[in-house]
């Protein structure tokens, strides 16, 4: 079987939600198998239109810390959560949306972006998936 | 055989990893690889893919930030 990495991606600032596309997409490039857990504010990046929205994890500063950032990312060219995301997605990466969350936060399967989630899970199967795993991150 | 060129020049992490890993699955065996790019990280790492992924290496050339990996699927 493939070695793998599983994320828990439990926050849903910006800068987390890359280090979790990027881990995600690093380990695919590199012939593993990655799944990422969108739980908590995590799940709150899953809604339509709602992966770019993060806050920044530090000095977000009303808004203005992350336009900055963004603006500095953008001259060193890093790309968007949306192309990580489809690039994720294109080399066989999994996205798990928990439904605890969703019942807690009263979020519906047709408010998130369908087209990106392959399965609907709580933590056995996020165990199951993460004791065959030679990486497992929380984030 | 045929050659594919992925030409990342100018993107940074993870994109060059990324885009060569598209290429080698649309490789099929035999076919070269070439990507030029100018990320200094990534000129170590596809090497690192290459040999995880089991594939042949067949050269990288040039400076840490203006170079040329060469592989075969």
């Amino acid at each position: 079987m493939a070695e793998r990495v599983t994320i828990v991606l439990h926050s849903g600032d910006m800068d987390k939600v890359y280090s979790a596309l990027i881990i995600g997409s690093g380990a695919l490039a590199m012939g593993m198998e990655a799944s990422i857990y969108f739980t908590f504010w995590g799940l709150q990046r899953l809604k339509k239109s709602g992966l770019e929205k993060g806050p920044l994890s530090k000095m977000h500063f009303l808004g203005l810390g992350k336009w900055m950032v963004r603006q500095r990312m953008k001259k060193a060219n890093v790309v968007t959560l949306e192309r990580l995301m489809r690039d994720f997605k294109e080399l066989g990466g999994k996205i798990i949306a928990c439904e605890m969350t969703m019942e807690i936060m009263g979020i519906r399967r047709e408010d998130l972006r369908e087209d990106w989630i392959d399965a609907y899970g709580a933590v056995g199967t996020y165990i199951q998936e993460a004791r065959g795993s030679q990486i497992t991150l929380f984030i | 055989m045929a050659e594919i060129l992925v030409d990342c020049r100018g993107e940074t992490c993870p994109v060059p990893l990324v885009e060569t890993r598209k290429a080698i699955r649309q490789a099929h065996p035999g076919d070269i690889i070439v990507i030029i790019g100018t990320h200094p990280a990534s000129r170590e790492e596809i090497p690192m893919a290459v040999r995880a992924l089991g594939l042949e290496l067949l050269g990288v050339e040039g400076t840490e930030t203006d170079w040329t990996i060469r592989i075969r699927r």
